[in-house]
């Protein structure tokens, strides 16, 4: 199973190596071309806008929405809120899940933070998981075939999940800690529907 | 390895998310508008572009938090602003601000000449300049969460950016290459913290995010950094400076991706207009030189 992380802007280098200690077999992508035989594409942390810019520029838009219909896509923080249907503002997004999204929710880099977190459904589920938050957005709904996946104590969702679409707020990628990866890969060979 | 201060992933993990990305100067809300629209992953807030700074001549300062309000409510990107070097009450003033990262940068005058800001006092990250790795790693030591090469301002001209990336680069590798029982002489003779050279040496790279900048006009130019081994770019007065602002800024940034790619660096440097004039870093008298600033 071939996983593709999109290589355009941000810190696709953290999940490449992420995926590799999994022993995945990883490729970037940076080109619609790029996707051809993979199962998966994860879209990293990064700036939405450019990321998006960049997609449109090179065809790489269309071809992941295509793509997202029936493959397995995971969106860290930047990535998620290019899987939106919407976050309040006119910019490029794929509008793959049926989730709203608030960009820079928790305000700016002074309100970026880390919490530990229990994670019931990764494998295994103990210890917490560190979550790592960087001007991170919120998904302030979800409806349609979309389903919230976790929330902060508060009650605010940081994670959603569509079939085989995945978003999540914060960075698993910044950690040692692989469970977040392994979930994705497991979606991505499993039957789900998106 | 070292337990990181608590919140350094935070201020170093903002950094990452740059990464492949082009950061710009930009002195109006207007060109910052440019700037995110072209595909910017941050924007620099200032007064006046290096270009500028050195035809002005004077000291040059921090600039008006009017300005940087306006830059900041006008982007949904991150906003950078400038300090001087030591100067930490400015650096205090832009952290009430909220802006995203500060750059405490040779570009303005030095407030003081022989001590950096205490960057570990700070909640809001900071990014620094380096000429060569023992730099680096002494600001690093001092809690800088990114690091950029200086290059050399406002002149359009590459040459010193490419120096630095080359000496910073060459001395990881050397670093690497050495047996434990060296490393304290080397670590002495960079003037560098040991600990941070043990790091560096474990990780074959700097601990932190490290940027290319000061003299990067093209797209070209871009893409060489790129592959010397940056993680992204700055562009100052390259891109307001030249004939098609919007034009330069979306060349840059499809640039910096695609950095491997000599078909589609050919394509997005076609047609740009005129780039900044330039002089060469060569050409500017000792007083007149910015990466000198700090040590």
């Amino acid at each position: 199973m071939k996983i593709g992380v999109l290589a355009l802007q941000g810190d696709f280098r953290e999940h490449r190596i992420s995926l590799e200690k999994l022993e995945a077999d990883v490729s970037e992508v940076r080109l619609p071309e790029h996707l051809e035989g993979l199962s998966g594409l994860i879209i990293p942390g990064g700036e939405s806008t450019a990321i998006g810019k960049l997609m449109v520029a090179y065809g790489l838009l269309d071809a992941i929405r295509e793509f997202g219909k029936t493959k397995a896509i995971w969106g860290t923080c930047a990535g998620a809120i290019l899987l939106a249907k919407n976050v309040g503002k006119k910019q490029p997004l794929l509008e793959l899940m049926d989730i709203t999204i608030q960009r820079n929710a928790f305000g700016r880099q002074i309100d970026s933070f880390e919490i530990d977190l229990p994670v019931p459904f990764l494998k295994p589920s103990h210890p917490d998981y560190h979550l790592t938050f960087i001007r991170g957005p919120i998904i302030t709904e979800v409806h349609g075939k979309a389903k919230p996946l976790l929330s902060l104590p508060d009650g605010r969702i940081i994670a959603a999940q569509q079939g085989k679409l995945l978003a999540t707020s914060f960075h698993p990628e910044l950690t040692d800690d692989l469970r977040f990866h392994r979930y994705f890969l497991e979606l991505a060979s499993s039957e789900s529907v998106n | 390895m070292e337990q990181e201060e608590t919140g350094f992933a935070v201020k170093k993990g903002l950094a990452e998310m740059l990464k492949g990305g082009v950061i710009m100067d930009v002195v109006t809300a207007d060109q910052a508008k440019i700037a995110e629209d072209a595909g910017a992953v941050a924007v620099m807030a200032l007064e006046r572009v290096p270009a500028d700074i050195r035809a002005a001549g004077g000291i040059a300062r921090m600039s008006d938090p009017e300005l940087i309000i306006q830059i900041m409510d006008a982007v949904s990107i991150p906003v950078m602003a400038k300090c001087r070097i030591g100067h930490f009450v400015e650096a205090q003033i832009l952290e009430s601000l909220g802006v995203d990262y500060i750059d405490e940068s040779e570009v303005l005058t030095p407030a003081d000449e022989s001590y950096h800001i205490n960057k570990h006092n700070f909640k809001v990250p900071f990014v620094c300049g380096c000429r060569n790795l023992g730099e680096a790693l002494r600001r690093i030591g001092e809690g800088a969460a990114m690091m950029r090469t200086k290059g050399e301002p406002g002149t359009g001209d590459v040459v010193e950016a490419v120096r630095h990336a080359r000496s910073v680069y060459g001395d990881i590798r050397h670093l690497q290459s050495l047996p434990e029982e060296e490393v304290m002489t080397f670590a002495k003779n960079i003037q560098a913290p040991y600990e941070i050279c043990m790091q560096v040496r474990e990780l074959g790279k700097l601990p932190v995010v490290n940027f290319a900048a000061g003299g990067i006009a093209t797209p070209a130019d871009a893409a060489l950094m790129m592959q010397l081994g940056v993680d992204g770019i700055f562009v100052g007065s390259g891109i307001f400076k030249s004939g098609d602002p919007a034009k330069r800024a979306q060349a840059i940034v499809k640039a910096t991706t695609h950095f491997r790619e000599p078909a589609i660096l050919a394509e997005v440097s076609r047609n740009l207009g005129e780039a900044m004039v330039g002089r060469s870093a060569s050409s500017l008298p000792e007083e007149e030189r910015m990466a000198g600033r700090g040590w």
